[in-house]
């Protein structure tokens, strides 16, 4: 797991287009970090201003579970509709010997929160951040429309990406299939942005058949699998 | 790419009101629909469409007015407290017989409440949030798929009837994704000739208004409209049956309800219950004729919902309270679990022994 995009940065950043998959990506990589480094401390932070809904806090007893420290806004899951960071997010910065993945809400009005906290990334320069894209959401369904997209969220926040995590996601309807065939989209992101495609995210029960057909997925890039206790709007399920 | 996308309710209401023809967008946003307004305002730019987000629910509402009065497919969304605002509206567009549609993602009430689903506003919807004698229709979609479907056919009923159509979801529906496959053609725009196009000197003016000046002209366009609305009620209602054929007990729930009704159901015939679902699918036209048949063999009804007992009402009026119906509920931004519902079907059932 050291090869995680073939470098040690401390602090992973995930963000993208709304309902591209950020929150999950980034439950799902805080697992994955567990699971490759067991005894060091890790936190994740939510930095989601724009969507009162579907965040990272949702999965707060998941992520205790794991031992990672949750970092969110207290307001988090309630009626009170602010637009509120957690006063604890600077302890990401501050505090550099915790490994984090910071959860950064959705767009670029979504980004913009975070340029507060890059002087400190910048000056400490150890940190990756990740493109979660996918096309099969609508308003990014091209290469040509999702790198606008992502453009506009690097302007917002002033940190350029450094990766692509690919996250073909239909919901029920995902298949091997549907993951494989998103690859020429992803690999064209990847090569209009100039970074590589760090992660192909996908439904765990999905992962044995993505695995023998790995030829078929960026080649660079790992199979990250997420749970389906951590996908979302599984609450009911006609 | 493939076919199908994955979408946010509210993206696919945008999207299948874009895909239906709708270049005309007024609205103001309040979680938790935001989206619909967001996407409008990054798509229809690139359409050739209008979006406006005006300084309030009651101006976007009469932007409404003054859209479908020019003949053009108009929209626009709201939740629970923007729609109060926008019932007067809702009421002038009755009266001046206009096609629009409206769409409310409940949110829990009353006043400011919560930011979390409900379907409180039930009532406000199928009675009339406004004044006067009127109806809307109200169409109950219980997918993201069907979101999409109901906003495009929403459309065209309007225009067929011209009468406002209310799309009513909730925060859930909403909020959650699903795939979902959006159509690639619209439906054809109904004849408007009373619309103000302009007459190019070549008729005679069309007038839109609700005002009339004598009391007789005004009860005869209500009688008139009234002949309309039996036309609805007879033509245009839509429900969904599952299980009910041999069901003792049956489940009767509209929108997000209904996912948790049906969950239940299938809970309650794997413990040997004959447990049934009625799902409207219209809650303006009411499917009374078929829930009143339904009645003649189903001997007790649950009505399931987000809100303190207002389904329950049209439940009972249409069964003519011939058997019993109980009610399952949660407010507030809760749901009711499938266990909560199964709890329901199984007193019920054991009622009838």
């Amino acid at each position: 797991m050291k090869s995680i995009l073939k470098r040690e940065a401390r602090v992973t950043l995930f963000a993208g287009h709304y309902g591209s998959g950020k929150s999950t990506a980034a439950i799902a990589f805080a697992a994955a970090l567990r699971a490759a480094f067991p005894d060091e401390p890790l936190a994740l932070a939510d930095l989601d201003i724009v969507n009162p809904y579907f965040r990272t806090t949702d999965s707060a007893e998941l992520l205790r579970s794991l031992g990672v420290e949750m970092v969110a806004s207290d307001f988090a899951g309630t009626n009170v509709d602010v637009p509120a960071l957690p006063g604890a997010a600077y302890s990401i910065t501050e505090r550099r010997d915790v490994r984090a993945v910071i959860d950064v809400g959705g767009d670029d009005r979504g980004a913009l929160a975070l340029g507060r906290y890059v002087p400190a990334l910048k000056e400490e320069g150890s940190y990756d951040m990740l493109a979660v894209i996918s096309p099969y959401r609508p308003l990014t369904r091209t290469v040509a429309d999702t790198v606008e997209v992502l453009r506009e969220i690097e302007a917002a926040c002033g940190l350029a990406f450094t990766a692509i995590l690919n996250n073909p996601a239909l919901g029920a309807n995902s298949t091997a299939d549907s993951v494989v065939a998103a690859t020429p989209y992803a690999l064209g992101v990847a090569e209009a942005m100039g970074i590589p495609v760090a992660f192909t995210m996908a439904r765990e029960d999905l992962c044995d058949e993505l695995k023998k057909r790995s030829s078929e997925l960026p080649a660079e890039g790992l199979l990250l699998p997420f749970s389906h206790k951590i996908a979302h709007g599984g609450i009911v399920n006609g | 790419m493939a076919e199908k996308v994955l979408m946010k309710g509210n993206e696919a209401i945008a999207e299948a009101a874009i895909a239906a023809g709708c270049r005309h967008y007024f609205g103001y946003p309040i979680t938790p629909q935001t989206e619909i307004a967001a996407y409008m305002a990054k798509r229809m730019p690139k359409i050739g469409g209008v979006f406006l987000q005006a300084e309030s629910e009651v101006s976007a509402v009469n932007m409404v007015i003054g859209a479908a009065s020019a003949g053009v497919r108009v929209m626009t969304s709201s939740s629970s407290p923007g729609i109060s605002l926008k019932s007067e509206g809702l009421s002038y567009m009755a009266g001046c017989d206009l096609p629009a549609l409206i769409v409310n993602v409940q949110r829990g009430g009353p006043g400011l409440g919560g930011i979390q689903p409900s379907q409180s506003d039930y009532f406000q919807a199928t009675r009339g949030g406004g004044h006067g004698d009127y109806h809307m229709l109200v169409l109950a979609p219980n997918s993201v798929q069907e979101m999409a479907q109901l906003t495009i056919q929403g459309f065209a009923l309007a225009e067929k009837y011209r009468m406002p159509c209310m799309l009513l979801a909730d925060g859930t529906m909403g909020q959650m994704m699903e795939p979902v496959e959006l159509p690639d053609s619209a439906p054809e725009m109904a004849e408007k000739p009373w619309a103000l196009t302009g007459t190019g000197l070549s008729r005679k003016h069309n007038i839109i208004n609700s005002l009339s000046l004598t009391p007789d002209e005004l009860e005869r366009w209500n009688i008139d409209r009234y002949a309309r609305y039996a036309k609805v009620e007879a033509d245009e209602v839509m429900y969904e049956e599952y299980l009910t054929e041999d069901a003792d007990v049956c489940v009767v729930g509209y929108g997000i309800a209904a996912r948790v009704a049906r969950n239940a159901v299938n809970a309650a015939r794997a413990k040997g219950i004959k447990a049934g679902m009625f799902r409207p699918i219209t809650l303006w036209p009411f499917p009374k004729a078929a829930l009143n048949k339904l009645a003649t063999t189903c001997r007790a009804f649950i009505s399931v919902e987000l809100s303190m007992g207002q389904l329950i009402e049209d439940v009972e009026l249409a069964i003519r309270c011939s058997r019993p119906v109980t009610l399952c509920n949660r407010t507030g931004g809760m749901i009711p679990s499938p266990e909560q519902v199964l709890a329901s079907i199984e007193e019920a059932a054991a009622k009838l022994n």
